[in-house]
């Protein structure tokens, strides 16, 4: 290890460091971040969750956008598996079906980056879903 | 690229470790590996998360689940379940004690709501043997900048602005200290670190030297600088191996970045950090006698003046500062002395780390501003009382302390207020007590401690804490009466007034600040030989009820003693003389028939 000489060098070596540490910094306050839940229950891991998941992870790292991806149970959308919640900061979750990578890339680019609203949004708020059933 | 999902954070702390949690983390590790799962999944061993009255703690990061009681066993379940299949284990989640829920986000637990973590920033949080999970939580950067951009004076301003005062328990106002150590023109100065905690229950210096020791070594760095001191000194208990292994690893890394050592960050500026062991003595925490043990002299306390800050370790100016305190300052330069002084009342600035003990549901570390009142710390965060028990009082500041009761405990915890009270901060010890304690018994024991600790350089902590003692043990025994009460009070004062060092000048105040507030206890123990609480055994008599006993002589088989008498079928009886007060009795009877009184 060579060692540090100045606040600058401190700096850069803190910046690079920091990458592996957003995931305990990030979910220390997660609504300031974008939230992601992708349903990962057998029908959503058969249909390619994992894969989504990974994408999510490793991209949104890779463009540097401060995310929580967290894995979920069954959300009951198993028509539009894989299914993924994403709330952006101060927002109301919108849950996007047949997420694949090329969707994935999508919703970055649009719904996360610009705000933009794309296809494939599972058009009944999931609120009014979770109020109407009754699970026992 | 390793695509990191998730990471499993477990508390590597004394207490957690004591659990097993070094087996649960091997397991995890082994877990990983048999599910391909390494790539994506880190485990961390951390500092202590404060919740150590359900150790050994798991949180698993990002969806901040907090698992409890986790034992080397249940390694495969988390790897299977919560991280596979994304289920989160009901049985390990933290059950909220008023709703009966498990609650699975360390965000919504009392525990946690309450708390602003200033100096336990990084406990729990990163991995302690790991330097450079410091530096990317801005460790070491305030000594850069002050380095750098701030100089000595500026920094000393900069603390004495902030209003930070020694959170060792006297108070004293940091900055001022050190500017008087800095004026103090020698060849030769040291900065020593205060690790040597103490007090019965108090844990909170341990706990920041194992869960983030580069802030202190950091904040030792920068006092350095400041008062123009090369060497450092951490005296730490030899009891605490664990904080000792991890303070050697992190002054090792610091070298090998160059943060410690010949020419910090090319400033010209040299600091390095030594470890001096002490053997336990509760005297060496106070400041004289800490530096004649590192000389490797008696521990025992000189009269001051001269402070250390004059004549200290070698007779060279020595500025001594707690862990606790050293825990703060980092911060401090980085976000300002406004916002420092922000938190907190009108003179104790910031925040105070507390170490809940005794009867409370919640054992454990926590942090809350200054003001926060002892019912917010002892209810709302700690719980409550153990069993549902009614509150009786709470000892503060360790055996140098007093004990607040019922009507304190409103009052918002600083400096100025708990010395009003009767009590003090001290390090920051809460030991609870509920309606079973007795505070006759719990000054006695306190009394033990400190005579037990008294290094005997002095007469009246010698002699007088002795007899202190004795007379507390009387009154126990029921065999003490009302004089002898106004001579323990004036004895107390003679002590207070004529001891050394601080050790000796509050010994008494567990008694007084009792006597104060549960005077009607110690008039029961003397008048009527009565103790309401039941603790003090000379004081009970174990007798048979006439109505309920059948003459099964189980107790009297089960007697250690033979003090119990009676044929078969007849009534028994209990010789009073012989009776050991064991209540081995009581245990065996079916009947309920052996009463206490």
């Amino acid at each position: 290890m060579t060692k540090i000489k100045t606040l600058d060098d401190l700096r850069k070596l803190r910046d690079s460091l920091r990458t592996d540490m957003n995931i305990r910094e990030n979910s220390e306050h997660p609504d300031r971040v974008v939230q992601i839940r992708v349903a990962m229950a057998t029908c959503g891991i058969s249909s390619g969750a994992k894969e989504t998941m990974d994408f999510f992870v490793s991209e949104l790292k890779k463009r540097q956008i401060n995310a929580v991806v967290t894995q979920t149970g069954c959300m009951s959308y198993c028509y539009a598996e894989p299914t993924v919640e994403v709330i952006l900061p101060g927002q109301q979750p919108v849950v996007f079906g047949h997420v694949d990578p090329v969707k994935a890339d999508e919703i970055i680019e649009s719904y996360i980056k610009k705000g933009e609203l794309i296809d494939g949004i599972i058009p009944v708020n999931h609120k009014e879903v979770e109020q109407d059933n009754r699970r026992i | 690229m390793a695509i990191i999902k998730y990471d499993i954070l477990v508390c590597g702390g004394t207490g957690c470790r004591a659990s097993e949690s070094h087996r649960l983390v091997e397991n995890l590790n082994k877990e990983l590996i048999l599910h391909n799962l390494e790539k994506e999944v880190k485990v961390v061993t951390t500092g202590c998360f404060g919740f150590c009255e359900k150790g050994p703690i798991v949180k698993i990061i990002p969806d901040n689940t907090f698992y409890t009681q986790v034992s080397p066993w249940d390694a495969n379940e988390i790897i299977e379940e919560h991280i596979i299949k994304g289920r989160k284990i009901e049985r390990l989640l933290y059950v909220d004690p008023t709703s009966q829920l498990g609650i699975d986000d360390s965000k919504h637990m009392d525990f946690y709501k309450k708390q602003l973590r200033i100096a336990l920033r990084n406990c729990g949080f990163i991995n302690p043997e790991n330097i450079g999970e410091s530096i990317a939580r801005n460790g070491y950067a305030a000594l850069a900048k002050a380095l750098e951009h701030m100089g000595p004076e500026t920094v000393i301003d900069e603390i004495k602005r902030s209003g930070l005062r020694g959170r060792g328990g006297g108070g004293f106002p940091t900055g001022l200290k050190w500017e008087i150590a800095r004026n103090n023109v020698s060849d030769i100065k040291y900065v020593v670190c205060n690790a040597d905690e103490g007090d019965p229950g108090a844990f909170m210096d341990r706990s920041i030297l194992e869960g983030d020791p580069h802030a202190v070594l950091e904040a030792m760095a920068i006092c350095g600088y400041c008062i123009g001191a090369n060497h450092g000194l951490i005296y730490i208990r030899a009891e605490y191996p664990l904080a000792i292994k991890r303070l050697r690893i992190a002054i090792e890394q610091a070298r090998e970045f160059g943060l410690l050592g010949e020419n910090i960050l090319d400033s010209g500026f040299s600091f390095d950090v030594e470890l001096r062991y002490g053997a336990g003595a509760f005297v060496c925490g106070e400041e004289t006698a800490l530096i004649h043990s590192m000389e490797g002299k008696r521990g025992e306390p000189t009269v001051k003046p001269p402070f250390p800050a004059e004549k200290g370790y070698r007779n060279k100016p020595t500025n001594v500062n707690n862990v606790e305190t050293f825990a703060n300052i980092p911060v401090i330069l980085l976000k300002g002395a406004e916002w420092f002084s922000s938190i907190g009342t009108e003179k104790s600035k910031g925040t105070k780390v507390f170490a809940l003990a005794g009867k409370i549901n919640n054992v454990g570390l926590i942090e809350v501003p200054m003001g926060t009142t002892l019912r917010e710390v002892i209810f709302d965060i700690g719980g409550g009382i153990k069993g549902g028990k009614k509150f009786k009082g709470v000892q503060t500041g360790g055996p140098s302390g007093g004990c607040l009761t019922e009507k304190h405990i409103d009052i918002p915890i600083d400096f100025d207020n708990l010395i009003a009270a009767g009590s003090m901060m001290g390090s920051g010890g809460l030991i609870v007590m509920d309606e079973d304690d007795c505070m006759v018994a719990m000054s006695k024991f306190f009394l033990e401690f400190t005579v037990e600790e008294s290094c005997g350089k002095c007469a009246p902590c010698r002699i007088g804490n002795k007899r202190l003692h004795e007379i507390l043990h009387r009154i126990t025994e029921g065999k003490s009466s009302r004089a002898e009460l106004d001579t323990l009070k004036n004895l107390c004062m003679v002590i207070k007034d004529t001891s050394l060092c601080g050790l000796g000048q509050t010994s008494p105040n567990p008694i007084l600040s009792t006597m104060e507030n549960f005077l009607e206890e110690y008039n029961d123990h003397v008048d009527n030989h009565k103790c309401v609480a039941g603790r003090c055994k000379s004081l009970l008599r174990y007798y048979i009820d006439r109505e309920e006993c059948v003459g099964c002589t189980a107790c009297a088989r089960v007697c250690p003693v033979n003090a119990i008498v009676g044929e078969k079928k007849q009534l028994h009886a209990i010789n009073q003389q012989i009776c050991i007060k064991c209540g081995a009795c009581v245990d065996k009877c079916k009947f309920n028939a052996i009463i206490l009184s």
